[in-house]
């Protein structure tokens, strides 16, 4: 376990560079970063000073050597528009977004894996067949034309939920379950087709043998079976969650990294942009990381090879 | 002569006609390669169908409702939009960029995704160390994030567009292709061609491509409704094809002001780009089942 572990760490390492490759080359991409910051009629004495103040006069390389020394010091820059450390406008927001991340995984966990325990189980009746038919839906469906449907229905007509912003739970109510509903119905069809194997294993047949309650069956020694794989998934999907974030954020106003982020792109705020991505980047690694390893605890066949 | 007839005629129909007769087959494939069809017709001849210009503007038309609903006017089928221009004919000119753009941008992460793949499984050892390294730094970054943050550096034009959207696709095309290259290589035609003295190239264009191509165009049809996704969610952030120029995302983002009044106008292009998104996993299914040789297709 300890080998795997360390042989793990060790192959996040270029990833890790390459994070920082791609964050540093965002605004070195169409050349001159002096073009994105300064407006364009500045006068070239300006871009001459804001060159030398900022490095770009010397070698990519040691550019890039500044860029890396300067992120592991938690330095992004200061922000163009606010002029504050980036890295602190981004963590100010970094609560709202995890608040919102958490309770969707919540509800796609909760909503989805029963629901694909019980298409599974109830395989090829009309239950299984709508369960099929609704999640090929939650695929189609752009999260925010679901979100502005949610918004239409929910907070227009009904007025049962505000349309955006954040404070009390039921603010979070329209955004949180728009954005799960595409991770229900991966994780509903994902855990119905694990299912489907494991139910027709050797051990459930045993377990049935001896008189165990069906449902018994089903809920503790074929789904616990059928989790893992489902986990990798889940896991998966964080990249899937902050991508969303970012468009669901936006969608209902939600003060967090991902409005932020986008706010950053209009306004051409690239130390903001740059700590967003790289962050971002380093939440999924760390994740992926993290599953990988409980994968391995989980399950002995896997590491040690 | 009548020996080489007669084989002819008792010959097997060939792959594609019997995937093509297993597919035509079924209700759900005849439905969508209708829905299909009407996209790519209105994609290709967008003015012999749309009832109106979609750029002429009406201060007295503005946000009018469907012309079945009631305040409707006759020849606005589904109404309005804030500028008085017609939503119907919006969402038909809409196609055309929405399909343009997804249909390219496959092709760039279909081709990169082919090569990197290829390059990874028939070499093997570092080639493959390297390509897997580079997949895997990708795929950690939130697509929509990468995507957007590079489109605001270099510009949304059309041809950034496609070139960016095309690259943050190559890596899971990548990781397919590898792994249907691994399961061919080590079979035994491709020693006999190499036995014979076939070269890489020839043996990965002529031995190992036509033996994972099912796998490439099954995997092709669901990233074309992912590429349409992210296009409709790019224009609706405003990074997408920039306005006047029709696109369904966009179209959605400018009804958003006037939701309350005049639901309508983010509604109908919602629902273009969930029946497109639809049609291409629907079809993606049924093709992976109809090209299953193992699935009992009686």
């Amino acid at each position: 376990m300890l080998r795997y572990t360390v042989r793990r760490l060790i192959l996040t390492i270029p990833v890790v560079f390459g994070i920082l490759v791609i964050s540093f080359m965002l605004t070195r991409l169409s050349g001159d970063p002096t073009d994105l910051i300064l407006p364009p009629d500045a006068p070239d004495s300006a871009r001459e000073a804001f060159r030398r103040i900022n490095g770009l006069d010397r070698p990519l390389i040691s550019q890039f050597g500044t860029f890396v020394v300067n992120v592991f010091r938690g330095d992004f820059g200061n922000s163009l528009r606010f002029h504050e450390p980036a890295l602190s406008l981004v963590m100010e927001r970094m609560g709202a977004t995890m608040e919102l991340a958490v309770a969707v995984m919540a509800i796609a966990i909760l909503v989805g894996i029963p629901t694909g325990v019980v298409a599974a189980y109830m395989r090829n009746t009309p239950v299984d067949i709508s369960v099929r038919g609704v999640s090929l839906l939650g695929q189609a469906m752009p999260s925010f034309y679901l979100g502005i449907l949610s918004i239409i229905v929910f907070a227009v007509w009904l007025r049962w939920f505000p349309s955006g912003g954040r404070g009390t739970w039921l603010h979070l109510v329209l955004p949180a379950t728009t954005l799960s509903f595409q991770l229900i119905a991966l994780i509903a069809r994902v855990t119905r087709s694990c299912m489907l194997d494991v139910l027709g294993q050797d051990y459930i047949r045993t377990a049935r043998a001896k008189g165990l309650s069906e449902r018994r069956v089903v809920w503790l020694h074929a789904l616990r079976n059928a989790f893992i794989p489902v986990l990798t998934v889940i896991g998966l999907q964080v990249g899937f969650l902050l991508g969303g974030v970012i468009v669901t954020e936006t969608v209902f106003s939600w003060p967090g990294v991902g409005r932020l982020a986008v706010q950053a792109i209009y306004a051409r705020d690239f130390p903001v942009v740059q700590a967003v991505v790289f962050l971002f980047a380093m939440i999924f690694v760390l994740v992926n990381l993290i599953v990988d390893l409980l994968y391995a605890a989980v399950d002995p066949r896997i590491g040690y090879r | 002569m009548t020996d080489t007839a007669s084989a002819a005629r008792d010959r097997k129909p060939s792959q594609f006609r019997l995937v093509m007769t297993r597919l035509l087959r079924k209700k759900s494939v005849l439905f969508c390669g209708t829905m299909l069809l009407i996209a790519v017709l209105c994609a290709l001849a967008p003015g012999l169908i749309a009832p109106q210009d979609p750029y002429d503007q009406s201060l007295i038309l503005r946000l009018k409702p469907p012309s079945f609903m009631e305040g409707g006017r006759d020849g606005h089928f589904l109404g309005t939009d804030h500028l008085g221009r017609d939503t119907l004919s919006r969402i038909i000119y809409g196609a055309r960029i929405t399909l343009l753009v997804s249909l390219l941008a496959v092709a760039v992460s279909t081709a990169t995704g082919i090569a990197a793949g290829v390059a990874a499984g028939f070499y093997g050892g570092r080639t493959d160390a390297v390509i897997l390294r580079l997949i895997d730094m990708q795929l950690s970054f939130p697509v929509i994030l990468l995507v957007i943050a590079v489109v605001a550096v270099v510009g949304p034009s059309l041809t950034n567009l496609v070139i960016i959207m095309g690259l943050s696709g190559w890596p899971r095309m990548a990781r397919i292709v590898r792994g249907a290259v691994l399961s061919v290589r080590g079979l035994e035609y491709v020693d006999a061609a190499r036995a014979i003295g076939a070269g890489s190239m020839r043996i990965m264009a002529y031995h190992i491509m036509p033996n994972i191509l099912s796998a490439i165009i099954v995997y092709a049809s669901f990233e074309l409704a992912r590429m349409i996704l992210l296009e409709a969610t790019l224009s609706f952030l405003g990074l997408g094809v920039q306005p006047p120029t029709p696109t369904w995302g966009g179209m959605i983002s400018d009804g958003r002001d006037y939701i309350t009044l005049s639901p309508w106008v983010s509604l109908f292009p919602g629902l273009a780009i969930g029946i497109v998104i639809l049609t291409f996993n629907i079809l993606g299914d049924e093709l992976r089942d109809a090209l299953d040789p193992q699935l009992n297709h009686e």
